[in-house]
């Protein structure tokens, strides 16, 4: 773990990891949920389990966009883009994903155009910039950069630039979050709900979470203190037998979330009656689609799409460990035919993704001490 | 992806209104501002971006607090391979020598 004083503030975390340990009541043990990769990804760089005592255990939610997405939208994309006049462009973060035949990035050394872009827009500006082949976005993400997307889309169609395209596998945090308290093998006491998803829909969205299914839900930033300080903020709530939404992220998430985002995204989009998860399978209206009205703008609308299903891998229990069920690190791939340099899974390639957070922080220093102990 | 960063306005595009030029910590690239349509930034307001928009007002501390996370996260190289990135055209001054306190 990192020091204690390493930290912004460290009597604060000290105080905050003090308060933890008297509210968590020492005959119960607590299963909080953190929605978001992000904050995965902190809690596992920061070591903040070792802050927490035994009884307070995280799991780590399905909030990592690449994480989720299943193997056969990534082979539609590519399968689409392997016209001789396209260009695939996508996220960094997609490029390493494995598809059925290979990632993109693998797809590019075989000759495929493939073309990392940094934002939506940049898409756009490729289209522009080459009118002789069309550009096809593949875009991912939760309600964070759907609209973005969205806008990006607005302005193709108000220039009538229409050699762009967006193959969209925009997804909505909500249903999943329905979809794991739905589960039957999953128990859990409340959400660390996340940042800057939250900037967009705002804290409203969760009120069901609270108020029919009775689990408090606190919508946190990214730094320790402000996860530890939400950790707090949960466990109050259950002490005193209340389930509430609350917004520990204050200073950049308003409670009503961003209007013109939403309407960005109203005008583009409209809800899929049912997208497959990784891990979590078929969830109704769990995703994103194009309407009609940008039906030109809209690879699938617009070409004619495979619709490939693949199941993972048998042996890469993906799914037991997106919805919380398994750790990373009792799949039977993890560490062995499974690592962020040769991923099986998706988990494995994204910084967010529990499994690559959990190799990387946990796994290498357990190495480092059991080779260090063997010398 | 999860993860915004940091920007601050230096000036808005005379062109392209929706557009502005953001410094992050001393790289400045153009930002699309149209998401915050409802409550527009003017230069000298801090954002937080995410993939080239502007996707909420931020004071300066936050600004700083976010950043400083960045860099705990060890997402911060990438954060600002990301800012390179954006504009495949040549927009705006390269890089600026001011960077920002810490």
């Amino acid at each position: 773990m990192k020091f204690v004083d390493e930290f912004r503030a460290p009597e604060l975390i000290t105080k905050a990891s003090e308060e933890i340990r008297r509210l968590a009541d020492p005959n119960k043990h607590f299963r909080i949920m953190e929605v978001c990769g992000g904050h995965t990804h902190a809690i596992y760089r920061f070591g903040l389990k070792d802050l927490l005592p035994s009884n307070v255990e995280l799991i780590h939610g399905p909030g990592c966009p690449v994480c989720v997405l299943p193997m056969g939208r990534i082979d539609d994309g590519l399968s689409l883009a392997a016209q001789s006049d396209f260009i695939f462009a996508a996220f960094g973060d997609m490029m390493r994903v494995p598809g059925t035949h290979g990632s993109p990035l693998e797809y590019k050394a075989r000759g495929m155009d493939v073309r990392i872009v940094y934002s939506p827009a940049d898409a756009l500006k490729l289209a522009r910039g080459n009118p002789e082949k069309h550009v096809m976005f593949f875009a991912i993400g939760f309600e964070t950069t759907a609209p973005s997307t969205a806008l990006t889309l607005m302005r193709a169609k108000a220039e009538g630039l229409r050699n762009l395209s967006v193959f969209c596998n925009h997804v909505t945090i909500i249903p999943a979050i329905r979809a794991i308290l739905d589960s039957p093998d999953m128990r859990l006491d409340g959400f660390v709900g996340p940042g800057h998803v939250s900037t967009v829909i705002g804290c409203r969205p969760y009120d069901w979470i609270a108020k029919d299914e009775g689990k408090p839900v606190v919508v946190s930033g990214f730094e320790p203190l402000d996860i530890l300080q939400s950790i707090v903020m949960l466990l109050r709530q259950l002490r005193k037998g209340e389930a509430k939404v609350e917004n520990q992220y204050k200073r950049v998430v308003p409670w009503e979330g961003n209007r013109a985002a939403l309407r960005a995204m109203a005008e583009v989009f409209e809800l899929r009656p049912y997208f497959e998860w990784r891990g979590l399978g078929f969830i109704s209206q769990s995703a994103l689609k194009i309407r009609a009205s940008y039906a030109e703008w809209d690879s699938e609308q617009r070409f004619s799409v495979p619709g490939v299903r693949v199941t993972d891998p048998k042996a890469a229990q993906c799914g037991e460990v997106l919805k919380g069920v398994l750790k990373p690190a009792q799949c039977k791939l993890f560490g062995r035919e499974c690592t962020p340099e040769q991923p099986v899974g998706a988990l494995m390639v994204s910084t967010e993704g529990s499994c690559a957070a959990y190799y990387n922080y946990e796994h290498r220093k357990t190495v480092t001490i059991a080779n260090a102990a063997s010398i | 992806m999860c993860l915004a960063i940091p920007g601050k306005i230096v000036e808005m595009d005379p062109q392209n209104t929706h557009l502005a030029v953001v410094d992050v910590v001393g790289v400045r690239r153009k930002v699309d501002l149209g998401l915050l349509q409802d409550d527009p930034p003017v230069a000298g307001d801090w954002v937080l971006i995410h993939v080239g928009f502007a996707m909420s007002k931020i004071s300066e501390a936050e600004a700083v607090d976010q950043m400083q996370t960045l860099t705990m996260l060890g997402e911060a190289e990438s954060a600002m391979q990301e800012v390179r990135g954006y504009g495949l055209e040549n927009d705006g001054p390269a890089e600026s020598a001011q960077r920002w306190k810490q």
